[in-house]
């Protein structure tokens, strides 16, 4: 294996960043580090000299981060931005994925063709799992709004749990709506009449 | 039949106005189109996001088109400005600190800039012979107006900005933040995040953009050259649009209700109070002094919307100035026709709005409101002088170039 490279992950999700840097790891990468913080870059910049920086596209700092990388282009190693210009195919689904990345001048595209792939997958992973999480998250509340609404008729009308809940069911049914939107109204309805 | 679709970019600004007036106020429908707005967090986004395609237009740097026109930016993508978001518009702003050491220098509180930057180089000699630090002065992009603004303001004033400063970048929504910390001493940003710190009384404007260089350009609408060439007609539909609400825009009599859609939470997020102050030219260089200066900020009127390649080529001269770019014949040919005056006048023909029938202007030849005769009508154009009383003159670029480098 080649010499190690230098890894830096910008990112103020620190969830997403260690699994990132978790992947980093695992394909074999030591030289790893997580900064969430734009002022830790400034000063540590120089420190890391970083081969690769990996940063979130949401992350307001990357005007900041990019000024870094001008002024060090006339002390250090320039860094330029993405993996290769003539890769527009590999940059589409970078942005895509919602990261960027910058690499030291002249570093061999073959080495840094896996790290950024990794990162996009990973990426792509990450707001996966976000979206499932909202959803599960709007579910469960959906759940909750049932199970109140079901109270309400259970001791409004004297129905049964199954009826009440059947009653919900027919109903959304007849007007074409969810169950979960005529929960609510039920919900609503008893706030506004309630005692 | 359906409204066609183009998805819009911009950064959360003052001059973001007029393109999310287009949508919000049906000038775009109007016109058969519907834009589907992006909020970006920084202008590499908006850079990126423009160059693969992902947005069609963007609110953008004046300058951005020409950095991606001359290599500048990571991807190769021709990029052009059809169309000018507005004049004017932004702020120096000061901490409180210095700019007490200006105030004891003699700095007066008009925002005169020559006075004013002299005073300036009394605080930055001073600090010298304390052996304090530079004064850190931020901006939100090298190739930004903002930067130009600042750096032709102290160079004027007898400071070197790479020697006797440093300028540093901070992106618009945390330079307030970074005023309060003290990780900057300044900064010079579109509003309304200076009259932000001076609402927040960390900070105190000292001068604005259009004191430094009146009615001078800012954001324009970008978008790439291969979308233009394809898409011509939604492109013409589309300048007509944002020009009719850059009109709308600038009637006060429809200020309350932009101020308000700017202000919610997925536009601006900032109260729309101060939105509206900014946007009426009711400047509060301190908290609670209001300051008139009615062309603070002008969305249409003085052509505001016109893309002038005397513009584009003043960003050149200035990109050359500071070493982003070198000067060459093919640079300033492929910085002029970023620029795209052609298409503006071809879309606007016939709506009874005027414009300009030249492409270019001397930059300073017009000391107040002059009427010009123009296509479809009669046009006021400028003031449009720089503070120093020096002209840019496109025909005479290469010794407005040699002239700065001494």
């Amino acid at each position: 294996m080649a010499e190690s490279l230098s890894i830096l992950v910008i990112d103020d999700n620190a969830i997403r960043a260690s699994i990132i840097e978790a992947g980093l790891r695992e394909a074999g990468h030591t030289s790893v580090r997580v900064i969430t913080d734009i002022e830790d870059v400034a000063r540590r910049i120089g420190e890391i000299a970083p081969d690769v920086v990996i940063i979130d596209l949401e992350n307001p700092n990357r005007d900041v981060l990019e000024h870094f990388f001008a002024l060090s282009r006339t002390i250090k190693r320039p860094i330029a931005m993405f993996v290769d210009k003539s890769d527009p195919a590999e940059i589409e689904a970078a942005v895509d994925a919602g990261v960027s990345a910058y690499v030291v001048d002249g570093l061999r595209k073959d080495r840094i063709k896996p790290i950024l792939d990794m990162a996009i997958v990973r990426f792509r992973a990450f707001s996966r799992l976000q979206g499932e999480l909202e959803a599960a998250r709007s579910e469960l509340q959906g759940r909750k709004v049932i199970d109140k609404a079901k109270g309400i008729l259970m001791s409004s009308r004297g129905l049964s749990e199954d009826a009440a809940y059947t009653l919900l069911r027919t109903t959304a049914m007849n007007q074409n709506r969810k169950i979960v939107e005529i929960a609510q109204a039920v919900v609503t309805a008893a706030e506004l009449l309630g005692p | 039949m359906g409204l066609t679709q183009i998805s819009a970019g911009y950064v959360p600004l003052l001059d973001s106005a007029v393109l999310l007036a287009t949508e919000e106020f049906g000038f775009a429908e109007s016109e058969g189109l519907h834009l589907n707005l992006v909020r970006e967090t920084s202008w590499a986004n908006i850079r990126d996001r423009v160059a693969i395609g992902h947005l069609d237009v963007a609110h953008m740097l004046g300058p951005m088109p020409l950095s991606a026109n001359l290599g500048l930016t990571p991807l190769d993508a021709a990029v052009i400005a059809p169309m000018a978001l507005g004049l004017g518009g932004a702020a120096m702003t000061m901490s409180n600190a210095v700019w007490a050491k200006m105030a004891e220098a003699g700095a007066p509180e008009d925002g005169a800039p020559g006075p004013v930057g002299a005073a300036l180089r009394k605080v930055v000699e001073d600090r010298v012979r304390t052996g304090e630090p530079r004064l850190r002065l931020a901006v939100v992009h090298p190739e930004s107006a903002h930067n130009y603004a600042l750096r032709y303001w102290l160079a004027a004033s007898g400071i070197n900005p790479d020697q006797d400063v440093d300028i540093v970048i901070v992106p618009p929504p945390l330079q307030a933040d970074a005023l309060a910390a003290k990780r900057t001493d300044g900064f010079c940003v579109g509003e309304p995040f200076g009259s932000v710190a001076v609402a927040r009384g960390i900070g105190r404007i000292v001068t604005t953009k259009g004191q430094i260089w009146q009615m001078s350009p800012d954001k324009v609408l970008g978008t790439r050259l291969q979308w233009a060439e394809r898409f011509p007609e939604q492109l013409a539909a589309l300048l007509r649009a944002a020009t009719r609400a850059a009109r709308w825009c600038e009637d006060p009599a429809n200020h309350a209700a932009l101020s308000a859609m700017l202000a919610r939470e997925d536009r601006l997020g900032i109260d729309a109070d101060l939105i509206l102050r900014t946007l009426s030219g009711r400047l509060q260089f301190e908290a609670g002094v209001e300051k008139s200066m009615p062309d603070f900020f002008v969305p249409y009127s003085r052509a505001a919307n016109f893309p002038w390649v005397s513009h584009a080529l003043w960003f050149y001269s200035q990109m050359v100035r500071w070493g982003q770019a070198a000067h060459t014949q093919e640079n300033a040919q492929k910085a002029a026709s970023s620029y795209r005056p052609d298409l503006y006048r071809a879309a606007l023909s016939g709506m009874g709005m005027p414009v300009p029938g030249a492409s270019s202007k001397i930059e300073g030849a017009l000391t107040e409101p002059t009427q010009v005769g123009a296509l479809g009508g009669r046009l006021t154009l400028g003031p449009d002088g720089f503070f120093d009383g020096t002209d840019f003159d496109p025909d005479k670029l290469d010794a407005y170039i040699a002239a700065q480098a001494k």
